[in-house]
């Protein structure tokens, strides 16, 4: 909680102002505000205001994964990225199946200090898809876990994704799915397609995925339930969606970057950066995701932000671990797959990096309107940069970014966390 | 040429090109007591691989002594793999080591394109260069296969433009079957593709082919007919009832045989299983080209070492 001035700022791109901060929250909105002494200014010359980004899928890898990611090196990323929250994803090792690991997690994000990181717990112990995990005893520990995921792995079995769902409603609670029959994916490398078949890779085909959240979406409506969709990759999944949000069902859906941006044209080098799950698809789905993200039909930007080591990449494509970076990027793709084109607006990317994310995970103080009595909680982001990116030069411990090279529009020159600046210019504040 | 990666690396003029010199090896060869050419002498040719052969693996073997190579052979069992190397690590000690070039096979689709990106790389910076051939990479490719089925093609059939080519089998898991479908598109022939739908990739109708469920109705027209073994473990996969089913439904018997034309060849790249995919009677019947397709394969493998380390032919 912090003071400070920010000057020069565009809320959702709209006129310039200053706002003023005391202790956290905005108290003053307005042109050419007085600076009072002893106040922090942060500049931001011109740059877009926007509520701070809220990551519902991030990989922190931290109990367990710690050479390609830690709680402190993924909240730097965050923080470089416009993020002030994020949700950490619970495969780690050992799995975040107990009060005990989700405290870690929410512990160590206190003390970096640069990102709300707020622990998703397993929906079944070690991921393993059969016994329910202890989900309320982690919604009431420290750690106040909102949002509870096998991701990675699908909640296969009907019955026990019934009663999560049943025992979840009575939490107020949000099971999120990955939504994939393994049963339909054994050995699959690539997207069941004409590229795929060429290159010799087993497919995976977009079934597997609309199967499991048409039948989770009824099961959703018969609990009265909150369903949420993990990284909808496939057209197919959207008219799913499209239809359940249509009878009622309370189901939210999240898109990440790389798959409005991506299609598996780029699997041709078999370099397996592009490796992914679920995977790159065609042409066509990623067209289907920019025009469900505008729509709402599918509500929010994730990046499923999944950091690997070198040696986990650099091998042959099916000995590499799928999962690609994301919170440095995502800003610029949105930017770039959805604002360019004219399919969203600054007050949509809001909607969809921010507001969204927050509602669905019932987050009191993030994804807020800019406006006086709010958190200071922004980022900033200068419209008209254009950055070549490099996976070596990201604030994150790993390097696999499929962007590798890119030049892509836009770029957040500043977080603030309740008042207290976390980047500037580039540089995440010690 | 650096590497022979992919069939589609090769347009029509080199992939001539490259049979054009397997024959020309093949004469220079005969008649000779020693069968030797001194052309790649005091070349390292290092075979890798990472999956059972023989046929491929002494094949490249004869192929680069034939040419005065130094060849040696590594099998995954037995060397660091079994320790945890990498497969990048692998290949840049062997290319450390000295080799010129490297034949690879690995049961992984791309791991050629890999090795070729690592050594390549790592070329940058030792200014030694190393080729990577690709002699079967997971369900992808198998290039030299399918380049000594053309060469057996030429030979038999006079030509291969225009001509009308069947591949019959597990479409969906074969190697062989990408390589060939690809490079005989590339030299002007029609390709028909015949398996059960379960056996089929699904983006097949994008290949340059068509595709058939009916055997017994494209055997008449055919002018050649490739065979592809059916792996045991597919029977367990739901690809198809039961062997005896598929032998039904799409093996070459003796009787589906005589539905093929006076000169038709009937091909098979071996190993095969006599009695499911091909009947006995006709894998050693005159029109089959299944011994001659491994003898060719030598020449066209010396032709692949030649293009790639000593440069085209004149």
């Amino acid at each position: 909680m912090a003071d400070l001035l920010i000057t020069n700022a565009r809320p959702y791109g709209e006129d310039a102002v200053d706002l003023l901060v005391r202790d956290g929250v905005v108290t003053d909105i307005g042109a050419g505000l007085d600076r009072p002494s002893g106040v922090e200014v942060l500049d931001a010359d011109g740059a877009v205001l926007l509520p701070g980004f809220v990551d519902l899928h991030t990989h922190l890898r931290e109990p367990g994964g710690e050479e390609s990611e830690t709680v402190e090196t993924g909240s730097r990323a965050a923080a470089r990225g416009g993020y002030t929250a994020v949700f950490a994803m619970p495969n780690t090792d050992p799995v975040a199946d107990t009060a005990v690991v989700v405290e870690h997690v929410w512990r160590r994000g206190e003390e970096v200090g640069l990102v709300d990181v707020h622990p998703v717990g397993a929906v079944t112990v070690g991921l393993e898809g059969a016994k329910m995990a202890e989900l309320g005893t982690m919604a009431k520990s420290r750690a106040r876990v909102r949002m509870f995921s096998d991701d990675g792995r699908c909640v296969h079995d009907p019955v026990l994704m019934r009663r999560a769902l049943e025992y979840a409603s009575a939490l107020g609670v949000v099971i999120a799915q990955h939504a994939e029959d393994h049963r339909l994916t054994v050995g699959a490398q690539a997207h069941e397609g004409v590229v795929a078949s060429r290159l010799g890779l087993a497919g995976w085909p977009a079934t597997a995925e609309e199967t499991i959240v048409a039948r989770d979406c009824a099961l959703a409506r018969e609990a009265g339930a909150a369903l949420h969709v993990c990284h909808v990759s496939s057209l197919r999944t959207v008219e799913v969606l499209r239809a359940a949000k249509a009878q009622g069902v309370r189901v939210s859906a999240e898109v990440t970057p790389h798959h409005l941006l991506l299609t598996d044209a780029a699997l041709t080098s078999y370099d397996p950066v592009n490796k992914v799950n679920p995977p790159l698809r065609t042409g066509a789905d990623t067209k289907a995701m920019r025009a469900a993200l505008a729509e709402g039909v599918i509500d929010v930007v994730g990046t499923d932000h999944a950091p690997h080591a070198a040696q986990y990449k650099d091998t042959e494509w099916a000995a590499a671990k799928p999962g690609m970076l994301g919170l440095e990027t995502a800003l610029s793709v949105v930017v770039h797959t959805m604002v360019e084109p004219g399919l969203l607006d600054w007050r949509g990317v809001a909607r969809v990096l921010s507001e969204r994310p927050a509602e669905i995970a019932g987050l009191p103080d993030q994804g807020r309107p800019i406006g006086e009595g709010e958190p200071a909680t922004f980022a900033l982001v200068d419209p008209d940069a254009v950055w070549t990116v490099r996976g070596s030069a990201l604030q994150s411990k790993a390097s696999n970014t499929p962007f590798e090279g890119m030049r892509l529009p836009a770029a957040v020159t500043a977080t603030v966390l309740r008042g207290r600046v976390t980047m500037k210019n580039g540089e995440v504040q010690a | 040429m650096k590497h022979l990666l992919s069939v589609t690396d090769l347009d029509a003029a080199a992939a001539t090109g490259l049979l054009d010199t397997a024959d020309r090896l093949k004469q220079a060869l005969l008649g000779r007591e020693v069968r030797k050419l001194p052309t790649l002498r005091g070349r390292t040719v290092i075979t890798m691989f990472y999956e059972n052969s023989t046929r491929t693996r002494v094949s490249f073997e004869v192929a680069g002594k034939w040419m005065s190579a130094d060849t040696v052979n590594v099998s995954a069992s037995g060397s660091s793999v079994g320790k945890g190397e990498s497969l990048r690590d692998t290949a840049l000690t062997l290319s450390a080591v000295g080799a010129d070039c490297v034949i690879v096979r690995h049961p992984a689709s791309g791991a050629a394109h890999r090795l070729a990106g690592w050594v390549d790389r790592d070329a940058e910076q030792t200014g030694t260069h190393t080729s990577i051939v690709n002699a079967g990479d997971g369900t992808h490719e198998h290039p030299t296969q399918a380049l000594l089925d053309a060469a057996t093609l030429r030979d038999r059939l006079g030509g291969i433009a225009g001509r009308r080519i069947g591949i019959v089998g597990d479409v969906l898991h074969s190697r062989v079957a990408r390589s060939n479908v690809f490079l005989l598109a590339t030299l002007g022939a029609e390709v028909v593709l015949v398996a059960p739908p379960t056996l089929l990739p699904v983006g097949v109708e994008q290949w340059p082919c068509r595709v058939s469920p009916d055997l017994d109705a494209e055997l008449p027209a055919l002018d050649a007919v490739m065979m592809l073994r059916v792996q045991a473990e597919r029977m367990h996969g739901a690809f198809f009832p039961s062997a005896r089913e598929y032998a039904i439904g799409y093996g070459l018997s003796d009787d589906r045989a005589r539905l093929l034309p006076g000169h038709a060849v009937v091909m098979h790249p071996g190993p095969m299983v006599r009695g499911m995919e091909i009947s006995p009677a006709v894998a050693d019947s005159p029109a089959s080209t299944i011994l001659a397709q491994v003898s060719n394969g030598v020449h066209v493998r010396m032709a692949v070492l030649y293009h790639l380390l000593a440069g085209a032919p004149e």
